[in-house]
């Protein structure tokens, strides 16, 4: 009932503001008038019992004051009247107040929107049930690295480990669906029986896996994504227990997985089946290949050390019933670690370091506030001190700045908002393609909170100094500061908040320049290969037409012959992998004399067709490339690169050698020839090894190809013909990943080059408001000193002197604040020397171009108030008092 | 202070102007005289503690408020105890007296 009265009773004191001071009036006025009265009859003449109750009791005026004080609604309607009031102050001087909302729009926007990207990919929890408990397991490869398991040492964790209570491999998949219009490529994966259970994440409609689906010759079954069977199936139910077709073979859907199924081994996978590995482990089988991603999940009460020490020990003692490959012995231990980590690894330097950019911006963005406010509060202090005369406390002053820095800090939030919302988008069309959860990449509450957690703490913020000093002044003089007399403290903190201003923008810009000279020196680097002009594309060989080895070389061979008749093709050839592309295929490795020994090392595979190296441009070193001779039946040939050539052979020569490469079957490898080293992976790494052989010579004819096209003119522009002239030979055959081998380069390096533009748009506004900042201080310390520099100049002092004397103080707070800069850019470079190539995050280059940009910004942004300050007249100054 | 009044003891107004309802509804100069009168001029109300004090009894639906006519046709606003006020005012008084009684004794043994 109270709370009720409350309630109402306040509303109508907010709603009805003249109806309830008019009760209260009456209220007054009736009790006043009952006081005379009563004086009145006790004799005392009316005129001195009116006095005698306005001394006593006060005037009417008074006591309504003192009775309309109480209530919530009166903290309110103060509060209101505060909010309209700086609206008005708002609206009295729009310049400013749009810088200001600007400013802070770009900069919580910006936030904002790294924000978004940057939590659900670092801090986030994986979309799994107990996300904590998944792990994720690798091998040690021969260099130390981790590597992918193998399905032998899958099977023997399976039945040793306690740990765990779910384990399982992937591997990538891609078959192609052919439905009534073109084929599509699905992106999809093998997975053992237990991976959605490991992951904890059942079908939404039908079952999941069994282990009776996951063996050898086992039944065609898939698992299908929401997305897959909404786009391709019209999201029918009655899908489950139906058949669909890929690669030519039935396959009987038997589940789909909820909407919301999230996939982070593999973000694109639309289609899930058992992989069917056999459990005999035949020594040169694939189950002893390392290309197997193992995810394991803790059980509840087993923590992620415990399992590391399980795993451990059962890598470091051998057992009989488990018989292990000399590659797999797993003598090295086992790399186990939270599966969070390991999908975000990759990309947890970048993202820090625009998150540290962006907070460098927004930094830089509330100095610049906080300064505009300053200028703005020394305007204004004759104001505050009239009304700090007229009986306002400390308290109500503070709060009015207060209010006022709040609501500016609130509209640029709203408009930061707008900012954040087109930056998300943008943020997820640069992003670079191995960024995991891009798709949870959005504003939602979370967002929103953090924008408006960072709005609230800006508003509070900027308003603080600006606060402190209005407050803080001195009535006598701030009154009589029409003469504009009295250059205050607050020089100071202004000049404090410049230098901080250079420091942050400095060390931004030193950031987003060792960055530029990094993508620089990379594109510099010889990727081995001549890039322009080079249309790629994959195309892939299968269904049931193209089983044997036979039938798939054929395909190939005539789509290869197909494509090289089509006009303006100079040269085309067919590579097992692309470089550059994101393939990697590598295979064990070792001299035909070392047959015995253990210490495998694995190189790079490139079945190809002849013209390969002749198509791409790769050098050859010495001895012959591969040719018609080299056909199934004949001597097997092989060509090594200088790094392998190196590597095995130092200075002998190496032509002639016989060489064991990949399953160890049939006769030896001869080594015919040494190409150039070629970058696959990335342009930053070092030179692998690798070795090419001629496709017929191989184990097998993989069943996906990269076609590479060597154009006269525009390579994009030749892909419909290429395509149409593959589809003549069998238009069944999926052909993706088309693109320029430019624009494979460029990709290969999307993570530097994200990281890059998202710097260097940071940096660009770091300097415009490093600039306006520079600007507004010495504009609003010229204007205040006025007086003093009419007075400098009536005594004689010549142009060139006050032009020095202005320039002297911008100088002096840049190079401050350089000084200060200089040392954080120097601790905030070894955050992003992850992301630097061939460039030392000390670089004198970078440095000495960011302090003389900043310097010539600094001189630019004085010249103005310098000037200004070199045509004061002292004539006008001195007589404007 | 050669005043013999006093301001009302912090925190009894509330109780004192229940207590003085308790007897009739009253209007604000009304309440102030009466508890002038009863305490023997020893309480000095000042109107504007009183009225916010009302406010205060009035929200927490201790009294009801209503506008009347007086007879010289003022709008007048007159209280009444509702019956919250009714029981507040018996909680109050009795802590009030445990209180007094117990402060009283307090003296007396230091005498």
């Amino acid at each position: 009932m109270s709370a009720w009265r409350q309630l109402t009773h306040g509303l109508r004191g907010l709603t009805r503001r003249t109806a309830v001071d008019r009760d209260v009036r009456d209220e007054v006025d009736h009790y006043l008038e009952q006081a005379v009265a009563a004086l009145v009859a006790r004799g005392v003449p009316p005129e001195e019992a009116r006095r005698t109750v306005r001394l006593e009791l006060g005037t009417a005026a008074l006591v309504c004051e003192q009775a309309r004080d109480y209530g919530w609604d009166r903290l309110v309607g103060a509060a209101l009247g505060d909010l309209r009031y700086a609206l008005r102050q708002l609206r009295a001087t729009p310049g400013f107040t749009a810088v200001v909302v600007l400013t802070l729009a770009l900069g919580i926007g910006a936030t904002t929107a790294i924000f978004s990207a940057v939590n659900p990919i670092l801090f986030e929890p994986l979309p799994y049930p107990q996300p904590a408990g998944l792990a994720m397991i690798s091998d040690f490869g021969p260099a130390g690295l981790p590597q992918d398991v193998t399905f032998g040492t899958f099977l023997e964790l399976v039945e040793r480990s306690r740990s765990f209570e779910a384990m399982a491999v992937v591997k990538p998949w891609q078959p192609t669906m052919v439905a009534d219009l073109e084929p599509e490529r699905l992106t999809g994966q093998r997975v053992s029986a237990g991976y959605f259970r490991a992951l904890g994440v059942p079908p939404m409609l039908g079952r999941d896996f069994q282990p009776s689906d996951d063996r050898l010759d086992g039944p065609r079954v898939v698992i299908l994504s929401h997305a897959l069977w909404t786009r391709r199936l019209g999201a029918d139910a009655a899908t489950v227990g139906r058949e669909v077709t890929l690669d030519d073979r039935s396959f009987l859907v038997i589940g789909v997985m909820p909407p919301g199924f999230e996939n982070v081994l593999a973000a694109s996978a639309e289609v899930w089946a058992p992989l069917q590995y056999s459990t005999s482990l035949m020594p040169d089988g694939r189950e002893w290949g390392h290309h197997l991603k193992m995810i394991g999940r803790l059980r509840p009460n087993a923590g992620l050390g415990q399992g590391r020490r399980e795993l451990d020990a059962i890598a470091r003692d051998p057992r009989p019933e488990f018989p292990r490959v000399p590659w797999a012995s797993l003598q090295q231990g086992l790399v186990v670690s939270s599966l969070q980590h390991e999908v975000t690894r990759a990309v947890r330097p970048a993202l820090l370091a625009m998150l540290g950019a962006v907070l460098l911006v927004l930094g830089i963005a509330c100095v610049n506030v906080t300064n505009l406010l300053l200028a703005r509060g020394v305007r204004r202090r004759g104001e505050f001190a009239m009304r700090a005369a007229l009986g306002a406390g400390r308290a109500r002053l503070t709060r009015q700045v207060l209010t006022e820095s709040v609501l500016l800090a609130a509209i640029g939030g709203a408009l930061g908002m707008l900012v954040a919302e087109a930056g998300v988008r943008a943020l997820v069309a640069l992003s670079p393609p191995g960024l995991p959860r891009v798709g949870a990449i959005r504003l939602d509450g979370t967002v929103f909170a953090f924008g408006l957690a960072v709005t609230t703490v800006i508003g509070v913020l900027v308003g603080a100094i600006p606060a402190g000093h209005a407050s803080r002044g001195d009535l006598q003089a701030a009154l009589q500061q029409g003469s504009r007399r009295s250059a205050g403290g607050h020089q100071l903190t202004r000049g404090a908040l410049v230098v901080a201003e250079v420091a942050l923008a400095l060390v931004l810009l030193v950031s987003a320049g060792l960055l530029l000279r990094s993508i620089g020196r990379l594109f510099a680097v010889d990727a081995g290969f001549d890039a322009s002009r080079l249309l790629t594309m994959q195309v892939q060989g299968s269904g049931r037409r193209l089983d044997t080895d036979a039938a798939r070389y054929r395909f190939f061979s005539q789509a290869l012959d197909e494509v090289r008749r089509l006009p303006g093709v100079t040269a085309a050839a067919l590579t097992s992998q692309l470089p550059l592309s994101g393939d990697m295929d590598g295979y064990g490795v070792h001299l035909e004399a070392e047959r015995e020994l253990n210490d495998v090392s694995s190189a790079l595979r490139y079945a190809v067709t002849p013209s390969y190296l002749e198509t791409m441009r790769i050098p050859l070193r010495r001895g012959r490339v591969l040719d018609a001779r080299d056909i199934a039946g004949a001597p097997r040939a092989a060509l090594i690169n200088e790094a392998l050539a190196k590597r095995l052979f130092r200075d002998r020569d190496p032509i002639g050698q016989p060489l064991r490469f990949g399953p160890d079957e049939g006769p030896p490898y001869t080594i015919v020839g040494v190409t150039g080293n070629v970058k696959q992976t990335s342009l930053a790494i070092q030179n692998e090894d690798a070795i090419y052989v001629a496709v017929p010579q191989w184990h097998w004819v993989d069943n996906v190809m990269s076609l590479v096209i060597r154009t006269q003119g525009d390579a994009a522009a030749l892909a419909p013909a290429a395509r149409q002239a593959i589809w003549s030979v069998d238009k069944n055959q999926a052909i993706v990943r088309v693109a320029t081998m430019d624009s494979l380069l460029a990709r290969s390096e999307a993570d530097r080059r994200f990281a890059l533009i998202l710097f260097e748009a940071f940096g660009l506004v770091a300097l415009v408001l490093a600039a306006t900042g520079i600007y507004g201080v010495l504009s609003g310390s010229v204007s205040e000193r006025t007086r003093e520099i009419g007075v400098r100049a009536a005594l004689g002092a010549s142009r060139a002197a006050i032009l020095t004397l202005v320039a002297r103080q911008a100088l002096t707070l840049t190079g401050l604040g350089m000084l200060v800069g200089l040392t954080g850019a120097f601790v905030a470079s070894e955050a992003i020397v992850t992301l630097l190539f061939g460039v030392s995050r000390l670089d004198p280059v970078t440095y000495g171009a960011v302090v003389a940009l900043l310097l010539t910004v600094a001189i630019l942004a004085s010249a103005i108030p310098a000037w200004r300050a070199a045509r004061v007249d002292p004539a006008i100054t001195l007589r404007a008092e | 202070m050669d005043d013999p009044t006093t301001d009302v003891i912090q925190g009894t107004l509330d109780m004192l102007i229940l207590k003085t309802l308790s007897l009739e509804p009253m209007h604000g100069f009304g309440i102030a005289r009466r508890i002038e009168q009863i305490s023997r001029g020893v309480f000095k109300v000042n109107p504007g503690s009183l009225l916010t004090a009302f406010q205060r009894l009035e929200r927490d639906g201790l009294l009801d408020a209503e506008w009347r006519q007086t007879e010289k046709s003022r709008r007048a606003k007159f209280y009444t105890l509702s019956r919250a006020g009714r029981k507040r005012l018996e909680a109050d008084t009795a802590d009030w007296t445990r209180r007094a009684a117990a402060v009283a004794r307090l003296l007396k043994a230091e005498a």
